[in-house]
């Protein structure tokens, strides 16, 4: 067997052509996967072919991470929710606890709103320990402190042990949108530039590695942080900032794709720019991934003016969460809808949206 | 991981890319075996800064993309059972069976679970003896050893609620198929450098001299891909037709010696038809008649299940590099990654999915 150089004979060999043939398609799947809450494709098409026709006339004409309300004589606010069911429930610089806190703030300050007030609901397995309940309590409540928002109303639902997975956890946010402030995913222009506010898949490679049988020889430490006050800097500068993404499901890719849709722009990355630590590159290459589709939980991408570029980055390099702040590409007037990268090696390759669940690969 | 930077560094590119373009004096058509490579070739743009004398034809060499569909609707058919905990690599469970893939399955209810090492298939045999563990052993000569090391650990250990559902796949087989084929193509190949990291380089001479083909021996970063087209180029220039070693950092001549003696207790040889381009004698691994306890075919009795394709899609040319992925008419309308007709479609290494992923640019501004 190995080591034997026989070679098939040219009769046995032949391969016939008129027969290859491919496998039936697949339809529509009848029941929700895991690919439906990726963040990507098919994240995306539920929305669309699911949840808006059923909702009709009762729906906003798009379902985004956050929505801006006018309330009385013109005071805007913005409100988001988001669920939390990450697996493990704590991993390195972080818990279901932290993300729930900020992934929430993080959503309203994408809109320009200074967060203020948070519910929480819970939906907990029979049989999770009350110990590791209080440890993401107590994380809630660091996270809240910190950010500045208050935890104001609450739910708590128990399942049968079976039926769900731990602690899932609910946060839905209202923020207050500063008069002038006008942040939206439609508002990306041809010229903008892109901005990122530091390194890339670092949330995502640290849940990734506490997984079973995964270890990348070093710790790396979620990026999990609420971004208002990097937010509030940048929009102190006087820029017009056009849009905001904190690139989480799905990573930077995914946002891109996301702005570059609701613009109508395309966007041009340039490849050696990117912010890649070595951990998260190692661990990519290792498994198989793309970095720019792993999930952050504590970076934002920022379309801007091209003119305002340089004193929004100052801005966002003068801040502690925005350190490793640097332009990553352009907006642009071709390809609208898509995102291309300019390779380290001069070619060009297009950065889709992710389909459904990032699969490592075989080999 | 040290090499990632030098191997992907602009000036040494362009030092290569330079030579290329100063060797190529005419048409010429290599293929890269490797559906790695193919990856790597389609994300760093490799192929569009090469001579346009040189025509990449990517290969069959996505194991993902090969695995028949008999044995894909059999991992469906012991992973929709009660009792049973079916561990695969993770790029396995969106290829489709006839109507279902492995995703279906699960959320259905099987316990279906996406492992980095067959060895984690068998700790949860250990820690799980009321249930079969099942580990799906697919791929090339480059991911053998590990599924033979688990297999020859379960029997050392006496773990009986183990086993494997086995879809191995050999490279030179292939490599001599494509050249008897009558529409073949291909001048030259780029040999997978991470199969000759087992296997060592033995095989290939006779190949090389058989079929009068130069087979360069490639890795998978942008420098080792230039530089096997390097070497390539001037074989193909000079008229030579020899193996040459461009991987030597990872392949040695005589292969990974214990991991091959593994190969031969664990494994034989068999025909193995590759989906999309039909059976090639010889050209696959199953389990050796010792260790057919392990067998997972076997063990649930789904060896019977044989199942008919649709004849929607082109990927076993494509597979064959007699056409281009964009060439087939269902190509990012009814074939998607979302929605992939074909495996080729369905990997991440496939070519189809390669394209579709990296290359819509270009298809955009062609219409």
């Amino acid at each position: 067997m190995t080591g034997t150089t026989a070679l098939p004979s040219a009769q046995g060999a032949e391969l016939d052509f008129e027969s290859w043939v491919c496998p039936v398609p697949l339809r529509e799947t009848p029941t929700v996967v895991m690919g439906h809450g990726g963040g990507g494709a098919m994240s995306a098409e539920l929305v669309e072919h699911l949840f808006l026709p059923a909702y009709g006339s009762a729906a906003a004409s798009e379902l985004g991470d956050s929505a801006v309300l006018t309330v009385g004589a013109g005071a805007r606010l913005a409100f988001s929710t988001d669920s939390f069911v990450v697996k493990p429930m704590f991993f390195p610089g972080g818990s279901t606890g932290d993300l729930a806190v900020n992934g929430t703030v993080n959503d309203l300050a994408m809109s320009g709103a200074v967060p203020l007030y948070l519910s929480c609901a819970f939906i907990l397995q029979e049989g999770t320990a009350l110990s590791d309940l209080g440890r993401i309590a107590q994380d809630m409540g660091a996270a809240a402190r910190a950010a500045g928002v208050r935890l104001v109303t609450g739910d708590t639902k128990v399942v049968d042990s079976g039926s769900g997975d731990g602690v899932y956890v609910n946060t839905s946010g209202i923020g207050v949108i500063p008069d002038g402030v006008d942040i939206g995913p439609r508002r990306a222009r041809p010229g903008d530039a892109v901005l990122i506010s530091g390194d890339i898949g670092v949330h995502g490679v640290a849940v990734m590695s506490c997984r079973e049988g995964l270890q990348f020889g070093t710790t790396v430490e979620s990026d999990t942080a609420p971004l208002h006050g990097l937010v509030g800097a940048m929009i102190a500068t006087g820029a017009d900032v056009h849009v905001l993404r904190d690139p989480t499901r799905g990573g930077v890719a995914a946002s891109l794709n996301e702005i570059a849709t609701a613009s109508g722009v395309g966007v041009e990355l340039i490849e050696r720019e990117l912010p890649v630590p070595d951990t998260v590159r190692d661990a990519c290459s290792l498994l198989g991934l793309d970095p720019l589709q792993v999930a952050n939980e504590g970076k934002l991408i920022a379309i801007v003016p091209a003119d305002d570029a340089e004193r929004v980055l100052a801005a966002m390099t003068g801040h502690p969460l925005g350190r490793g702040a640097r332009r990553i590409g352009t907006c642009v007037p071709e390809h609208p809808g898509m995102v291309v990268a300019r390779t380290g090696l001069g070619g060009s390759r297009v950065v889709g949206l992710p389909v459904g669940e990032q699969l490592p690969r075989i080999c | 991981m040290k090499y990632l930077d030098e191997f992907s560094d602009p000036q040494l590119a362009e030092r290569l890319l330079d030579q290329i373009h100063a060797a190529t004096t005419r048409p010429m058509a290599m293929m890269e075996v490797c559906g790695g490579q193919t990856h790597s070739i389609i994300r760093h743009g490799i192929d569009q800064l090469l001579p346009d004398q040189i025509e990449l034809i990517h290969g069959p060499g996505c194991p993902v993309c090969v695995t028949p569909l008999e044995i894909i609707d059999r991992a469906l058919a012991i992973a929709a059972r009660p009792g049973v905990i079916f561990c695969s690599f993770g790029d396995m469970l969106r290829v489709p069976g006839s109507g279902q893939d492995l995703f279906s399955v699960k959320s259905a209810g099987g316990d279906v679970r996406v492992v980095y090492s067959p060895l984690d298939a068998l700790k949860l045999a250990r820690e799980n003896p009321d249930k079969e563990v099942v580990f799906f052993g697919i791929g090339f000569e480059t991911t053998a050893p590990a599924n033979a090391m688990t297999v020859h650990q379960a029997r050392r250990l006496g773990v009986r609620n183990f086993s494997l559902l086995v879809s191995h796949v050999l490279v030179p087989p292939a490599i001599a198929a494509i050249m008897e084929s009558p529409t073949c193509r291909v001048q030259a190949f780029l040999a997978a450098g991470h199969v000759c990291s087992v296997m060592g380089t033995a095989q290939y001479p006779a190949l090389a001299e058989r079929y009068r083909v130069p087979i360069v021996i490639t890795g998978f970063e942008p420098l080792d891909i230039l530089e096997g087209v390097r070497r390539t180029v001037l074989q193909l220039e000079e008229g030579r037709h020899e193996v040459e070693n461009a991987y030597p950092r990872a392949v040695r001549a005589e292969g990974n010696l214990p991991a091959m003696d593994m190969l031969r207790d664990v494994f034989e040889v068999t025909d193995r038809t590759w989906r999309g381009i039909g059976m090639i004698p010889l050209s696959g691994w199953r389990l050796a008649e010792k260790y057919s306890e392990f067998d997972a075919e076997r063990r649930f009795d789904v060896a019977a299940i044989c199942t008919a394709e649709s004849s929607l899609c082109r990927s076993g040319e494509v597979l064959q590099g007699l056409i281009k992925p964009h060439a087939c008419g269902a190509f990012g309308k009814e074939c998607t990654p979302r929605n992939p007709l074909g495996a080729t479609m369905v990997s991440t290494e496939g070519a189809c999915a390669a394209y579709y992923a990296y290359r819509r640019l270009e298809l955009v501004d062609a219409k």
